[in-house]
């Protein structure tokens, strides 16, 4: 329980520091550029600061020396009796005990209290402490502005500031002494009345005290004393389990009754999403490297523009989507108790996004790209077999929607099957000729490519988790209202967002506008959709330490709301000075695509495949595919975030364009490193999928003895 | 409620607000912007063969790290001499039943923006060696190089355009390289890329966010040029950051006579209007780099001294005064 407590202790802890070392950080940016254009400004900023910091700490010394002076005062006044009343009322166990014990052995011997503190005085005259507050030398105001000034002046207020602190130490250091003198003052006058004392009221009443203060309940007043009996094999006990690296996780419960069909099917969406991923992941780590070694090879099928959308592709239409079909292909029939209409659509769904991948790969590396749009870069001959597969999908859910066995539809249909709807409009806006000339074609394309994400991966995702996450908790979700309101508000300003990819483009500003609004009406979707997580956790936190998949969940809500307010904070005016164009968005949708998708998709595939096949991964290795991803993703993001900044505002400073390329080598090596641990997570995650599927003959002792005294039994089991 | 029990109707609702929007912010728009959708008069279709150069940048993922897009931003302004408007995309259509209109805007700039290119960066030596291995002009470059765009060749034919490729990216191979009609295709768009004049009497939109002219300003005008910072950007691709530029394709200037020497209006006029007088030396035309980048006299003056003072050249400084007498008149014989 410590351990894993600890583990989330240091999660939350890495996010904060991972939040406020983000933050400075463009502080000190913007900062920089201020103090460059507006350097007397700047400069006065720091002295206001400073002079407000100084007479602060002057009010400050001023009550000390209060203080102090009452404390010197109060040394020579005689101690107050009704004071040393209250701590002897207040003495506690021990100091009750000692004192009776001294009382009743040495009843005239002159035994002098234990001091409590060694006394040891070492007045400084306060006085010469409170020396006039240092004031920075006046200079003329156009001097102010020089660098030679200013680090002189900075290096003066170095040594006063150092003064300062040393004061402040001494000052507290007097104050403390004073007090405890006075203390070792009551202390004496206490240790007389104490020794001089016959009065057995006192004593008594003290004994009373000392028998209330030790007390304690005897622990069997609700157990009884009957020693404890199991007679229902709830309790089951391992011996010599050692001490464990990790803390056991609870394993998942079998649940009765999912068909094998339904089962082979899941499987086998999810085992091509997860070849898919390692995959798409090695292409995208090879292209990683090529940023830091960019003649790593010379071959026309691996160059850099023609490998990426094969990156960016694969994940999306071969991972993220089959992982996502495939696990609505159980959660859509089970939250309308119910089965699923057609295995038959299902399995030709799975077929035909498979050979839309293979040959959309293919074709990329030969050079057949539809036009550069991102995510489009498939030819429509290509596109055709998934669109095909969606089309299916959704007749295939929509059916078994219709033969729900509940009154209602629950939410995450509702998110499912509005995704693949929409997804079928976005296609069809993406891949229809009538209106793909010139500036038109920008247009669709800045709609295509982020409805596709947000409408597809990101509405279907929120669907998948409306299940899973309040079945691991064994809890209802937190408001059906609040999942409606983000549904419908996710349509409203989801769909207008599109063009905010094209802010200071030919675009119509109106059209421009309406983007930058419908990204900040984001939020409200946003806070709903992670208010709801959040709060279905509420009274289950204790849960997360003992589950391998909640913890996925945490780091995909933490990113759905991070990643997704990011987004907002990306489509402002200003923000686009300094961050388009840049890896900021290379950030930005590793931090949301992987973040959010990727780590929901592992949650609900940890959650869902051991009930299916009653295997469960490793959980070591869980934990190592969980720390790898979300580890390898920092170091991913946030340098290129840090630097993309950087390269913006070299931009926006004029300099020359390669300078930014250089700047930017390091944290392209950083981001080689970050991708190479996501991509070892994957290896881990694979396996651990391997693990969950595949049998392996392991000799159960017991079981094997039994056989061999019953050799009949082999027929029946 | 009933909407919410019944998957007909909860779909259909859902389906409709979707599409309705969508028609709002993306088909009316694209249709009506496809509809009132004309090329500016100056503006020059594609050669048949820049046409294939296009279909080769887009099969290569070009777009993936190059924009085609000036916007109305003043830190733009280094990529045209306008922010691009919406006539500028006019001519780009969809090329045939396979493909779709290409995505020229691009949303990232891992290498500069080429708008322009045709203007900022015309010469053919310099593209078709920076296209074999970009390295063997920009040392920090991180594109791929393109080397299957080219045929080795131990003697090549008279008709074959040769690449200027350096001994160091040659491995030790004696022939030469010579360009395919790929790369041949590739360079005729790359050249076609030129930013076309607004017609006359129209204003171009205005450039937004101005902060370098309100730093000059602030620092009361006299503020220092850099031009090593001018250098790296309009002349060191060619020149190279050591001015010795690169043997049978650019010239050096490091001990330069033109450079070093007195004849002002030589120098000036060669940045502002190009130079060919080198090309029996076998170096390459110098496009008009000044006009290009519209460089203020203030501007090429910083860099003339920064080249009349690197690399071991030692020749005095010029005054603006000097430099802006001959940019005005090799204006005047630009115009001739």
């Amino acid at each position: 329980m410590k351990i894993k407590r600890f583990k989330f202790l240091f999660m939350v802890m890495f996010f904060v520091s991972l939040l406020s070392t983000t933050v400075p950080v463009f502080g000190q940016e913007q900062a920089g550029v201020f103090a460059k254009t507006h350097p007397q400004l700047g400069f006065i900023l720091f002295i206001a600061l400073a002079t407000i910091g100084i007479v602060s700490l002057a009010v400050w010394l001023k009550s000390r020396q209060g203080r102090i002076n009452q404390e010197t005062k109060n040394y020579d006044a005689p101690v107050q009796e009704d004071k040393l009343d209250t701590y002897i009322k207040n003495m506690d166990s021990e100091q009750i005990d000692a004192f009776l014990k001294f009382k009743s052995s040495s009843r005239k011997s002159s035994g002098k209290p234990v001091g409590i503190i060694a006394t040891l005085i070492m007045l400084l005259p306060a006085s010469a402490l409170l020396a006039q507050d240092p004031e920075p030398a006046k200079t003329a105001n156009d001097l102010l502005g020089e660098t030679g000034v200013i680090i002189t002046i900075v290096l003066i207020l170095i040594p006063v500031l150092v003064g300062l602190v040393l004061m402040v130490l001494k000052t507290s250091n007097v104050l403390r002494q004073l007090t405890n003198r006075r203390r070792l003052k009551e202390a004496d006058r206490l240790a007389e009345i104490l020794e001089d004392t016959e009065d057995p009221e006192l004593i008594a009443s003290l004994e009373k005290r000392r028998a209330a203060l030790d007390f304690q309940l005897s622990k069997r007043e609700l157990s009884g004393n009957l020693s404890p009996e199991d007679n229902r094999g709830l309790i089951n006990i391992k011996s010599n389990a050692g001490l464990p690296v990790v803390e056991p996780k609870k394993k998942a419960v079998k649940r009765p009754k999912v068909d094998p069909k339904l089962s082979k099917m899941v499987l086998w969406y999810l085992g091509c999403a997860t070849f898919w991923l390692l995959f798409g992941t090695t292409v995208g780590e090879y292209l990683g490297i090529k940023f830091v070694a960019p003649d790593a090879d010379s071959l026309a099928w691996l160059s850099f523009g023609r490998l990426r959308p094969v990156h960016t592709n694969a994940v999306f239409w071969g991972w993220a989507s089959l992982a996502m079909l495939g696990l609505a292909n159980y959660v859509v029939p089970r939250v309308g108790n119910t089965r699923l209409a057609s295995y038959k659509m299902g399995w030709c769904s799975l077929i035909l996004i498979n050979l839309t991948v293979i040959l959309g790969s293919l074709c990329l590396m030969a050079g057949i790209n539809n036009a550069g749009g991102e995510y489009r870069e498939y030819i429509w001959p290509v596109m055709l077999p998934f669109a095909i597969a969606l089309v299916l999908s959704l007749i295939n859910f929509l059916n078994t929607v219709a033969r729900r066995k509940t009154t209602e539809i629950y939410i995450a249909n509702w998110y499912i099957i509005a995704a693949i709807i929409f997804t079928i409009v976005i296609a069809l806006v993406a891949y229809l000729p009538w209106w793909q000339n010139g500036l038109g074609e920008t247009i669709a394309q800045g709609y295509y490519m982020h409805q596709g994400v947000g409408m597809w991966f990101m509405l279907f995702t929120l669907g998948v988790v409306y299940y899973f996450l309040p079945q691991q908790l064994n809890k209802p979700i937190y408001s059906y209202s609040l999942g409606i309101l983000a549904f419908w508000t996710q349509i409203l300003f989801y769909t207008l967002i599109g063009t905010h990819h094209f802010i200071f483009s030919p675009i119509p500003w109106w059209l421009q506008t309406v983007a930058i609004v419908g990204s900040m009406g984001m939020a409200i979707p946003v806070i709903a959709g992670t208010t709801n997580f959040l709060m279905t956790f509420k009274g289950g936190w204790h849960k997360v330490s003992g589950s391998y998949t909640l913890p996925f969940f945490i780091v995909g809500i933490i990113f759905y709301f991070t990643g997704s307010m990011q987004g907002t904070a990306e489509a402002f005016r200003t923000t686009n000075l300094y961050w388009h164009f840049t890896d900021f968005t290379v950030a930005h949708s590793h931090l949301t695509m992987y973040g959010i998708i990727c780590f929901f998709m592992w949650a609900g595939i940890y959650a869902l495949v051991p009930r299916l096949t009653g295997k469960e991964p490793p959980q070591i290795l869980v934990g190592a595919h969980f720390w790898l991803a979300l580890i390898g993703l920092m170091f991913y993001t946030v340098p290129l975030m840090y630097g993309s900044t950087l390269k913006g505002i070299l931009w926006m400073q004029g300099k020359p364009f390669i300078d930014g390329v250089v700047l930017m080598a390091p944290y392209w090596v950083w981001r080689a490193v970050g991708g190479s641990l996501m991509w070892l997570s994957h290896l881990f995650f694979a396996y651990n999928f391997y693990r969950m599927v595949v049998k392996r003959k392991e000799v159960n002792v017991a079981s094997a003895a039994i056989k061999k005294l019953n050799p009949s039994l082999n027929q029946s089991l | 409620m009933e909407l919410f029990d019944n998957h007909k109707k909860l779909f259909t609702t859902a389906a409709a607000f979707f599409i309705g929007l969508t028609t709002l912010v993306a088909i009316i728009p694209a249709v009506q912007t496809d509809k009132i959708n004309q090329p500016l008069p100056g503006a020059v279709k594609l050669s048949p063969d820049a046409q294939k150069g296009k279909a080769i940048y887009v099969a290569n993922g070009c777009i993936a790290c190059h924009t085609q897009q000036v916007r109305n931003l003043d830190m733009d302004k280094v990529w045209g001499k306008r922010p691009s408007v919406a006539a500028d995309y006019a001519l780009d259509k969809r090329p045939d039943v396979w493909h779709n209109t290409a995505t020229l805007m691009g949303s990232e700039r891992t290498g500069p923006d080429l708008t322009n290119i045709g203007n900022r960066q015309p010469s053919k030596d310099w593209n078709l060696v920076h296209l074999f291995n970009p390295r063997a002009v920009v040392k920090e470059s991180v594109m791929p190089a393109y080397p299957w765009l080219f045929i080795y060749k131990e003697q090549p034919a008279k008709t074959d355009i040769v690449v200027n490729v350096p001994a160091e990216f040659m491995e030790g191979k004696t022939g030469k390289y010579v360009a395919t009609k790929k790369a041949m295709y590739l360079l005729a768009y790359l050249q076609s890329l030129k930013q076309t004049d607004l017609p006359d009497g129209t204003t171009a939109p205005d450039f937004l966010y101005k902060q370098a002219a309100a730093k000059t300003d602030a620092a009361g005008g006299g503020a220092k040029v850099d031009g090593a910072a001018l250098y790296t950007a309009n002349c060191q691709s060619c020149h190279q950051a050591s001015g010795e530029g690169l043997p049978g394709a650019f010239p050096p200037l490091k001990g330069s006579s033109v450079v070093t020497g007195d004849n002002l209006e030589l120098y000036v006029g060669i940045i502002m209007n190009g130079y060919t007088g080198r090309e029996k030396e076998g170096f390459g035309p110098m496009p008009n780099v000044g006009t290009t980048a519209n460089l203020s006299p203030e501007e090429v003056t910083a860099i003339i001294n920064h080249e009349r003072s690197s690399w071991g050249n030692s020749a005095p400084e010029v005054k603006v005064d000097d430099v802006k007498r001959f940019m005005d008149a090799a204006k005047l014989s630009a115009g001739q």
